[in-house]
C-alpha cells in the first residue's frame, strides 16, 4: 500500500448521546484504503461498522461527537463546509445501506430518485437524467428498466430496490462505495448476485469500495483487505488472504467458527459466540472481548491490548495472539 | 383503487342515512308544539291547524320521517314559513361566503403552520422550537371568539387598518372583498395552524429519522430538497389527515366568525334561523352542513390515497 | 491505551450531558395553582365580600377599575368582578359536568367494546360515528335551539357531544390492555368478566382517561363560552364569562376591559387545564415521545 490512499481515518472516536449518559460506539480506529482498493469490514452487531461508516460519510445520528481524522483525497472531512461536503457526497462518496425496504424514499418514483443525484452534481437536465436513470438500471440488472423507472419502490422486491439503491450509488461515478450490510436484509440466494453485481461494477468503474458485514464469509474472496471489529475497535485487520490463512486474534477466530453454514436457516449468525458484547456506555479497562475470550488471561482484565503489527502488515490486538502457523479448514 | 372507493361510497349511504335520521329527531326535542312556536304572535287556531297540515304533524313520528326524507331525496329540503325560500336556496345564497372564509382559513394555517412545522423539525428542542411549541400551544387555548374580539379591537378599532363589520361581495370588488374578510379569515387561520404545525412538525422529526432521508443525504442533495421533497411529501399524507379532522372545528369557527364580524354566510344563516326560530331552515340547514360534512370527509380520505402510493397502487 | 484515550476524546465525552428525564415543571404547578383558585372562588363565592352582581348602578356605567370595583363596572354598571367570579362558577359547573358524565357513559361503553368486541363494538362505534359526522358546534347549536336554553340543558348537548371521543379513546386503551399478561393470567384463573373488567382493565385505563378529562374541561369551557357568547348557552342575566365578552363587545372602543376582563379570565383557565392534562398525558403515556 504504498500508492497515496483515497481514504485514510486516524485515531477515530464516536460518542452517541443516550439516556445512560455517553455511549462510544467507536474508538480509536485507524484505516487507511487506497484508490480502486477494497476494504472488508467485518464484527457482531453492535460492534460500531455502521457508526464507523456514518461517520465517513458524516451522517451521524444529531448529537453524536466525534474526533480524530478523516481524509478522502487529502481533504479533511471533518473540518470540510457544509457545501463541499455535500458536492462530495453522492458525487466521490456513494453508500448503499442496509435495508432496501426503508432507504428508498416511497412517494418518490424509482427514476426520479436516481435522476435527483445526476441533476445535483452532474448538471444534467431533468429529460437526460431520466434516460441515464434508465440506462443505469439496465446496468445493474433490472428487466423493463424504462417501466420500472416509473414505479414505486413498494412495486419492487428487496432484491430489486437494493439494485435501485447501487444504481443511485453509481450514478454519479463515485471513487468510493460505502455498502453498508447490503445484502443483510435479502434472501440467501439474493445475496450472492448482489455481493457479485457490487464486484463486478467496482472493478469495471476502479472504483474503492468499503464492504461492511457481520458475517466473515461475504467478505472472503471477494475484497482486498479485512479489519475487524469489536466493540468499536479494530481488533485485526490484514489483507483478506493472509486474514483467512492465519487468523491472530481470538475474537475474530470466534467470527469464523460462526460463519453460517448453507444448510443452516438464516439469522442463525454468531450463535457460536457465547456471551454477548460490553455495554457501549460503560467502558471497562482491560480487553474488551475478555469476558467471552476463551483464552482470556489476568493481563486481559487489567489492560487493553494496543493494535500492534507484525512483520508482514498483520495487525491485531491481543496480549496472546493465536499462534502464527497456517490452518487447514480455510 | 376503484375498490376502495366503492367500499368508502357504500360506507357513505348509511352514515348518510343516519345523519338523516338523527336530524330528524332533534327537531322533534321541541318541547310544545311546532307550529305554535313557528307562528309565534299569528298562532291562529286556523293558522295552526293549516300548518299541521302542511308539515304534516299530525301523523305518527315515523311517517313524518319518511315524508321529510322522501322530500329530501328529492332535493326538497324544505321551505321558510317565513321568507317563503327554500332551505336549498337559502343555503346556496349563502355558500360562496363561508366557502372563501374556509379557503382563506385552510391557507393562512398552511402558510403559517407548514414552514415553521419544518423549521421546528429541523431543530427539535431547540429554543426556536420550543418558543414556536409555546405559541402554538397557547393558541389552542384561545377561543374563536375572543381572538375575534382581539384582532377587531387591535386592526380595526385601534389601528383603522381594515373593517370589522362591512362586508363586501367578491362581485363588488376584490380588494374590498378581500379586505372585509382579512380579519375573520385571519381569526380562523389563527387557530387553525397550530394543529397543522404540531402534527405536520413531529411527523417531520421521525420522517427525517428515516432510512430514506439519510439516504438523500448521502446523495449529496441540497436542504432544500430533502426537506421540501424527501421528507415533507410523505408528511403530507398526515398534512391532509390533519385537514380533514380539522374541518368540523373549522365550520364552528365560521359560525362564530360569521356572526362576530356579519358575513352573510351559512353560518350566520343558521344562527338566524335559531334566532328567528325558522325551524325548517334550521333543519335543512344542519342536515346540508353534516352532509357536506360527511362529504368532505370522503374526500380528504381519497385525495389521501391518491397522494400515497401505496395506495393508489391497490396495497393496503 | 493512551493513543485511544486522547484527552481530546476525553473531554468529549465529559461535555456531553445524559438526556434529562421530563418531571412536572414550574408551569404545571402555576396551572394547579390557578385552577385551584377559581375552583375556590367559585365554590367561595357567596361568602366573599362581593357586590352584587345583579345590581346595576346606572351612574358607574363602564367604569374603570377603582377602589370601589375592583375590575370596573359594566355598561349596566355592575360590579366585573363580581361577575367573573360567579361566571367562573357557571363554566365551572358546565366545564367539569359536562365532561365527568361523558367520561362515565363514554369510559363504560368504550371498555364494553374494547372487552368484549363483536356486536356491541359495532353499535357503539357505528352510533358515535354518526355522532362525529355533524361539525360539533352546530350539532350543539341545534340541539340547544330545539331543547331550550337552560344551564342542564347545555349540560346534557355537551356531555353527549363529548360521548365519541372519551369512548374512542376508552375502546383503544381497553384493546391496548387486553391481551397484556396479567388480564390473560386474570381469565386463566377462572376470573369472571366483570371482575377482570373491574380490577384489571379499568385500573389500566384511569390514568389517561384522567388526563384526557382534564383536556375535555378546556375543550367544554371553550364551547360553552361560544354558546354563551352567542346567546344560546348561560341564560343573561345571569353572569358567564361567554355572556360577558358578548356584552363588553359593544363597549370594546371606548371601555375595553368588559370584554377583556372575563377573556382573560377564560383564556388563563383554559390554558390552565390544557397545561395540567398534557403534562399528566405525557408523564402517563408509556411511549414517552419526543414532544
Ligand atoms: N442512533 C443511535 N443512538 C445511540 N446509540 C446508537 C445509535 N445507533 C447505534 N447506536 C449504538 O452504537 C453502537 C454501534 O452501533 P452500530 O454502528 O449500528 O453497530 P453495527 O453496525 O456494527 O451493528 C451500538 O451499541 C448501538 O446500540
Ligand atoms: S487480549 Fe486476552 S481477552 Fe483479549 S482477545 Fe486477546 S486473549 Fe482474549
Ligand atoms: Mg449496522
Amino acid at each position: 500500500m504504498s500508492e497515496t490512499p483515497l481514504l485514510e481515518i486516524e485515531d477515530l472516536a464516536v460518542a452517541l448521546p443516550t439516556e445512560r449518559g455517553p455511549l462510544r460506539a467507536v474508538s480509536g480506529v485507524s484505516l487507511s484504503l487506497a484508490p480502486s482498493r477494497s476494504l472488508g469490514i467485518v464484527g457482531e452487531s453492535g460492534s460500531g461498522k455502521t457508526m464507523l461508516a456514518r461517520a465517513i460519510l458524516r451522517l451521524l445520528p444529531p448529537g453524536a461527537r466525534l474526533a480524530g481524522a478523516i481524509r478522502f483525497d487529502g481533504r479533511d472531512l471533518l473540518r470540510l463546509s457544509r457545501r463541499d461536503l455535500r458536492r462530495l457526497r453522492g458525487r466521490e462518496l456513494a453508500a448503499v445501506f442496509q435495508d432496501p425496504m426503508t432507504s428508498l424514499n416511497p412517494v418518490l418514483s424509482i427514476g426520479s430518485q436516481i435522476a435527483e443525484a445526476l441533476t445535483e452534481h452532474m448538471g444534467l437536465a431533468a429529460r437526460a437524467a431520466m434516460a441515464r436513470a434508465v440506462a443505469l438500471l439496465a446496468e445493474v440488472g433490472i428487466p423493463e428498466p424504462e417501466r420500472r423507472a416509473h414505479q414505486f419502490p413498494h412495486q419492487l422486491s428487496g432484491g430489486m430496490r437494493q439494485r435501485v439503491a447501487i444504481a443511485i450509488a453509481l450514478s454519479c461515478e463515485p471513487r468510493l462505495l460505502i455498502a453498508d450490510e447490503p445484502t443483510t436484509a435479502l434472501d440467501v440466494t439474493v445475496q450472492a448476485q448482489i455481493l457479485d453485481l457490487l464486484a463486478r461494477e467496482r472493478q469495471k468503474r476502479h472504483m474503492a469500495m468499503i464492504l461492511i458485514t457481520h458475517d466473515l464469509g461475504v467478505v472472503a474472496g471477494r475484497t482486498d483487505d479485512v479489519a475487524v471489529m469489536y466493540a468499536g475497535r479494530i481488533v485485526e485487520r490484514a489483507s483478506t488472504r493472509a486474514l483467512f490463512r492465519q487468523m491472530r486474534s481470538p475474537y475474530a477466530e470466534a467470527l469464523m467458527a460462526a460463519i453460517p453454514r448453507l444448510d443452516a436457516p438464516p439469522h442463525t449468525r454468531l450463535s457460536a459466540i457465547a456471551g454477548s458484547p460490553p455495554d457501549p456506555t460503560r467502558p471497562t479497562p482491560g480487553c474488551p472481548f475478555s469476558p467471552r475470550c476463551r483464552y482470556a488471561r489476568e493481563r486481559c482484565r487489567s489492560e487493553a491490548p494496543p493494535l500492534s503489527a507484525d512483520s508482514r502488515d498483520h495487525h491485531y490486538a491481543c496480549w496472546f495472539p493465536l499462534p502464527d502457523r497456517s490452518r487447514a479448514e480455510v | 383503487m376503484l375498490g376502495l372507493i366503492g367500499r368508502r361510497l357504500a360506507y357513505l349511504v348509511p352514515v348518510i342515512l343516519a345523519v338523516t335520521a338523527l336530524t330528524f329527531l332533534i327537531a322533534n326535542l321541541l318541547p310544545g308544539d311546532l307550529a305554535i312556536v313557528m307562528l309565534g304572535d299569528q298562532a291562529t287556531p286556523e293558522n295552526v291547524a293549516a300548518l299541521h297540515k302542511q308539515l304534516g304533524l299530525d301523523l305518527p313520528l315515523w311517517q313524518q320521517y319518511l315524508h321529510w326524507l322522501w322530500g329530501v331525496l328529492h332535493g326538497d329540503f324544505g321551505t321558510s314559513h317565513r321568507t317563503g325560500q327554500t332551505v336549498l336556496n337559502a343555503i346556496a345564497g349563502r355558500l360562496p361566503v363561508t366557502l372563501e372564509l374556509l379557503i382563506m382559513a385552510e391557507l393562512g394555517g398552511i402558510l403559517i403552520g407548514v414552514p415553521l412545522a419544518i423549521l421546528c423539525a429541523v431543530r427539535p428542542g431547540s429554543a426556536f422550537d420550543r418558543t414556536v411549541a409555546g405559541i402554538a400551544f397557547g393558541s389552542l387555548s384561545v377561543p374563536p371568539f375572543m381572538l375575534a374580539i382581539l384582532l377587531i379591537f387591535v386592526f380595526a378599532l385601534r389601528l383603522h387598518l381594515l373593517p370589522a363589520t362591512a362586508y363586501v361581495p367578491l362581485s363588488d370588488s376584490l380588494l374590498g372583498n378581500l379586505r372585509s374578510m382579512a380579519l375573520p379569515g385571519a381569526t380562523l387561520a389563527l387557530l387553525e395552524w397550530p394543529t397543522i404545525m404540531r402534527v405536520l412538525r413531529s411527523d417531520m422529526i421521525s420522517t427525517l429519522q428515516e432510512d430514506y432521508i439519510a439516504m438523500a443525504r448521502a446523495k449529496g442533495l441540497s436542504p432544500r430538497r430533502i426537506l421540501l421533497v424527501h421528507a415533507l411529501k410523505p408528511s403530507s399524507l398526515t398534512l391532509v389527515t390533519v385537514i380533514g379532522l380539522n374541518i368540523g372545528r373549522l365550520i364552528g369557527g365560521a359560525v362564530i366568525t360569521e356572526s362576530i364580524f356579519a358575513l352573510p354566510g351559512v353560518g350566520r344563516l343558521l344562527l338566524e334561523s335559531i334566532y328567528l326560530r325558522d325551524f325548517i331552515i334550521l333543519q335543512g340547514g344542519v342536515l346540508l352542513v353534516a352532509i357536506g360534512f360527511v362529504l368532505v370527509n370522503f374526500l380528504v380520505d381519497m385525495l389521501y390515497a391518491v397522494l400515497d402510493p401505496r395506495i393508489r397502487h391497490g396495497r393496503a | 491505551m493512551a493513543a485511544l484515550d486522547s484527552a481530546g476524546k476525553l473531554a468529549l465525552e465529559l461535555e456531553m450531558p445524559a438526556r434529562r428525564r421530563r418531571r412536572l415543571g414550574i408551569v404545571f404547578w402555576l396551572a394547579s395553582s390557578w385552577i385551584a383558585l377559581v375552583v375556590a372562588l367559585a365554590i367561595f363565592a357567596d361568602l366573599l365580600p362581593l357586590a352584587d352582581p345583579f345590581a346595576q348602578a346606572l351612574l358607574a356605567r363602564r367604569a374603570p377599575p377603582s377602589a370601589a370595583h375592583l375590575l370596573g363596572t359594566d355598561a349596566l354598571g355592575r360590579d366585573i368582578l363580581a361577575r367573573v367570579i360567579f361566571g367562573a362558577r357557571a363554566s365551572l359547573e358546565i366545564g367539569l359536568l359536562a365532561p365527568l358524565a361523558a367520561t362515565l357513559v363514554g369510559t363504560l361503553l368504550g371498555m364494553l367494546s374494547g372487552y368484549f368486541r363483536g356486536r356491541f363494538e359495532t353499535f357503539a362505534i357505528g352510533t358515535t360515528d354518526v355522532l362525529l359526522a355533524f361539525p360539533p358546534l352546530v350539532l350543539a347549536l341545534a340541539i340547544v335551539a330545539y331543547l331550550g336554553q337552560s344551564v342542564t340543558n347545555v349540560i346534557l348537548v355537551l356531555a353527549i357531544l363529548t360521548v365519541p371521543a372519551v369512548t374512542r379513546v376508552a375502546r383503544a386503551a381497553t384493546l391496548a390492555i387486553r391481551e397484556r399478561e396479567f388480564v390473560t393470567a386474570a381469565r386463566a384463573l377462572g376470573a369472571g368478566h366483570l371482575r377482570i373488567l373491574r380490577r384489571e382493565i379499568l385500573p389500566n385505563i384511569m390514568l389517561p382517561l384522567g388526563a384526557y378529562f382534564l383536556v375535555l374541561v378546556a375543550v367544554t369551557v371553550v364551547v360553552e363560552g361560544i354558546l354563551s357568547f352567542l346567546g344560546l348557552g348561560v341564560p343573561p342575566p345571569q353572569p358567564s364569562w361567554g355572556g360577558m365578552i358578548a356584552e363588553g363587545r359593544d363597549s370594546l372602543d371606548i371601555a375595553p376591559h368588559i370584554a377583556f376582563i372575563p377573556a382573560v379570565a377564560m383564556f388563563l383557565t383554559v390554558l390552565a387545564f390544557n397545561l395540567v392534562g398534557d403534562s399528566l398525558r405525557a408523564i402517563t403515556d408509556p411511549r414517552r415521545g419526543a414532544s
